[in-house]
């Protein structure tokens, strides 16, 4: 178990999940204490031991079920009880003429679904991956063409249709909403049977292959290391999750500037006050709260066609920022300008919002293609006094221009107004500068320009917002390039 | 330091929790139950209303131990975290007595009788075991947090005047979280973390009907199954156990016990919090239409 253990912790700490050497020994001494009967349990104890982050658990969970799925259920491994072999007669082959062999697996399985039978459920489904899936050992495979082989012999849309069939029978199913909850139970059910089925299948692999190995070919990124540039519907999702957490920190780093313990003026009026209480003497001074900063924040999006993924996860950003943070104006480009700030108020979902702005914001000029030039003259014509001594303008875009003119005398006009001005470049920053993109010349007036192609990035420029640095009146921005 | 074990295995929590109104999955079971065996705090993650605080009062009330709480809010410090002297009762202890040398004063003023004991330092030095809830932690500023990392480790505080103070006996530590921010990974370090999500529709129901005793089953069933549905669709804050619970209690205080689509229209009010989400419920399910 010892040895299995260590394997797991090396392959969390591949994925990038910080497992440090004190949690590893901690999860090793709960596996002496605990008894650890059934996979939830072991989960359970490994999980809370080395995995301090609700973003790290569906990566640890992936793993758990390659290294530690396999001995679940350890009595399994020939089929007996065959469901299929007693069903239809001998000889009905049961590799080649599949539909048949199908049909009546397809009709036991919504049967054990249905009841809840998890143990029918089990051998049926081993069964199904053994007649169904035709795996074939040693290919380094991840299982999901077997899974998706077997899903298909088996007619999702049909199972859908039979499970809703079988399960009619607990509330008044006869009004619409009935309707839906009982495809959402169909649909749970179906659900639950892939993942018995994935389960199934990534047993096969470990058993013919070795934990490590799977391990390896599944192995995915973190959410804070997916590529916001080319990101799949299912990772904007979980990128979706993550993001208000992190957009929460940014405005409170941008908005709490007071130092912990640091106090404002002495408040006369209530220090004697308290002094009463000891005779007069002034034992016991009393502060004014110190004057809290009001930051504001600017943003400028690129969402032009080759920004697509990112800009709808930085309008998402600032979204999620605005629900945190009343001082924010956004405005979205394109090769024109327009302020979006109403969209993304908070009493409209996300969704709502990013849909209204591509109806109704005037965005397009002339051809669609990215015009930073021409955005930021409209910003500048447009919004000049949005930016006051007091705003933290981000720029998000690739810098781009399609070869037109830069406007870079608008980004300085905007820098010498403003208290920061950060550019946030999605390209990997060794493409910067060639073809058509013009970031250094951007960036020689910006404080800072980072590279964020991750969440992980992204953090580390919120950290370092963090950390603002109050400039004197009337002196010109240090010019830095943060790579 | 006595070391009291509370539970003797994780079915032994699940029961006990249980008895005192609360269900536990699997998952909460055994961490509750490592926590106790391994003497390490267990620091509670998830959406708000799923049911973290409430794990610590019930554990307070299946051990027969008494709570001691410390509600975090952003300015949280020392003298209201973990103790502080007594300047009034100081201050008269010196003037009752001028004329003394001041080296007798000082050992005097500055000893147990004169300390403000917080919730932290009153954890540790309670004769009999306690269950120490630190709620909403992710409230406290970063710094605040290294406070908390002496006593999550060691069970003890050092106070400069009068040394350390060891804990005479274990607290079973819970630390809730509703994850607005990353708390710093050297307390993360110290604790077993343990996420409690929404629960399943089987086990929200199990909830409901143990909390509402008079829920008839298959409305149970239906809420719990509307909720589930609900909390998929794209609201701002989805609806949590406690939201769920209130539900309940709304529709059998209204005597509906058919839960058809008009029904849960006009009492969506109490599972919903916001017009967008309550009218992004209205679009997505079919309510009011026959």
């Amino acid at each position: 178990m010892i040895d299995t253990l260590a394997e797991f912790v090396e392959e969390l700490r591949a994925v990038g999940i910080p497992v440090s050497m004190v949690e590893a020994l901690d999860a090793a001494e709960a596996l002496r204490v605990a008894d650890m009967g059934s996979p939830e349990a072991l989960r359970a104890a490994l999980g809370a031991t080395m995995i301090k982050s609700a973003r790290h658990y569906p990566a640890f969970e992936a793993a758990f079920e390659i290294f530690f799925g396999a001995r679940a259920f350890p009595d399994e491994g020939g089929v007996e009880g065959d469901v299929v072999a007693s069903v239809t007669p001998a000889g009905a082959e049961a590799g080649g003429g599949g539909g048949e062999t199908a049909d009546v697996l397809m009709a036991a399985i919504v049967e054990a679904l249905a009841t809840g039978d998890d143990e029918a459920l089990r051998r049926l489904v081993a069964q199904a991956v053994e007649l169904l899936a035709g795996m074939e050992p040693g290919r380094p495979v991840g299982g999901r063409y077997y899974l998706y082989r077997v899903m298909r012999r088996l007619d999702a849309d049909r199972l859908l249709a039979s499970l809703a069939a079988a399960m009619v029978g607990g509330g008044p199913e006869h009004d619409a909403l009935g309707g839906v909850l009982l495809d959402a139970r169909a649909r749970r059910a179906l659900e639950r049977l892939r993942d018995e089925l994935r389960a199934e299948i990534l047993r096969r692999l470990v058993v013919d292959r070795g934990a490590a190995p799977v391990a390896r070919t599944l192995r995915r990124p973190l959410v804070e290391d997916i590529d916001l540039m080319h990101a799949t519907r299912l990772e904007i999702e979980e990128l979706e999750r993550a993001v208000g957490p992190l957009a929460r920190k940014l405005a409170t780093r941008l908005a709490n500037r007071r130092k912990h313990g640091a106090e404002g003026r002495l408040d006369v009026r209530r220090t004697i006050r308290r002094s009463l209480a000891h005779g007069g003497t002034l034992i016991d001074p009393r502060f004014r709260p110190p004057r809290r900063s009001k930051p504001e924040l600017v943003v400028l999006c690129d969402v032009s066609g080759s920004m697509a993924t990112f800009a709808r996860f930085t309008m998402q950003l600032t979204y999620a920022i605005g629900n945190e943070f009343s001082r924010v104006r956004s405005f979205a480009f394109i090769d024109g300008l327009d302020e979006v700030t109403g969209f993304f108020d908070t009493r409209s979902g996300f969704h709502d919002a990013l849909e209204r702005m591509n109806r109704e914001a005037d965005l397009v000029r002339t051809d669609g293609h990215s015009d930073y030039g021409a955005a930021l003259g409209e910003f500048v014509a447009r919004y000049p006094g949005v930016v006051t001594p007091r705003s933290t303008v981000i720029v998000t875009g690739d810098a781009r221009n399609n070869y037109r003119a830069s406007g870079v005398e608008d980004l300085a006009w905007i820098a010498d107004r403003a208290r920061a001005l950060f550019w946030l470049n999605p390209e990997a920053s060794r493409y910067w500068d060639t073809g058509d993109s013009i970031m250094s010349l951007y960036a020689e007036v910006c404080d800072g320009v980072d590279q964020v192609r991750t969440l992980r990035q992204l953090e580390a420029f919120v950290e370092r917002v963090a950390l603002p640095t109050a400039r004197p009146p009337g002196v010109r921005n240090p010019r830095s390039v943060l790579t | 330091m006595q070391t009291a074990i509370a539970f003797d295995d994780p079915s032994d929590v699940a029961t006990r929790l249980a008895a005192v109104g609360y269900l536990p999955d699997a998952a909460i079971a055994q961490v509750v139950f490592l926590a106790d065996r391994l003497d390490k705090p267990i620091l509670a993650e998830g959406p708000a209303g799923v049911g973290k605080t409430a794990l610590a009062l019930a554990l307070a009330e299946a051990t027969g131990r008494r709570l001691v709480r410390l509600q975090c809010y952003e300015g949280l410090d020392e003298a209201k975290a973990l103790y502080e002297w007594d300047y009034h009762k100081q201050l008269l202890r010196l003037q009752a007595d001028e004329g003394g040398r001041w080296d007798d004063l000082e050992g005097d003023i500055f000893s147990e009788s004169f300390l403000l004991s917080r919730p932290l330092l009153e954890a540790i030095r309670s004769p009999e075991p306690v269950v120490l809830l630190i709620d909403e932690v992710d409230r406290v500023e970063v710094e605040t947090e290294a406070l908390l990392l002496e006593i999550l480790d060691a069970f003890q505080v050092t106070i400069p005047e009068l040394g350390t103070i060891e804990a005479t006996t274990r607290p079973l530590v819970v630390l809730t979280s509703n994850n607005t921010r990353e708390l710093s990974e050297a307390l993360k370090r110290r604790c077993l973390y343990l996420h409690i999500g929404y629960p399943t529709i089987e086990r929200e129901k199990e909830i409901l009907l143990r909390r509402i005793p008079d829920l008839p089953d298959v409305l149970g069933t239906r809420i719990a199954e509307t909720v589930a549905t609900i909390r998929e669709l794209r609201v701002r804050k989805a609806p949590s156990v406690s939201e769920s619970i209130d539900w309940a209690r709304t529709l059998l205080a209204l005597g509906i016990d058919e839960l058809d689509g008009a029904a849960t229209e006009a009492t969506l009010n109490v599972l919903l919090k916001y017009q967008s989400d309550i009218d992004q419920a209205i679009k997505d399910l079919p309510l009011s239409q026959p």
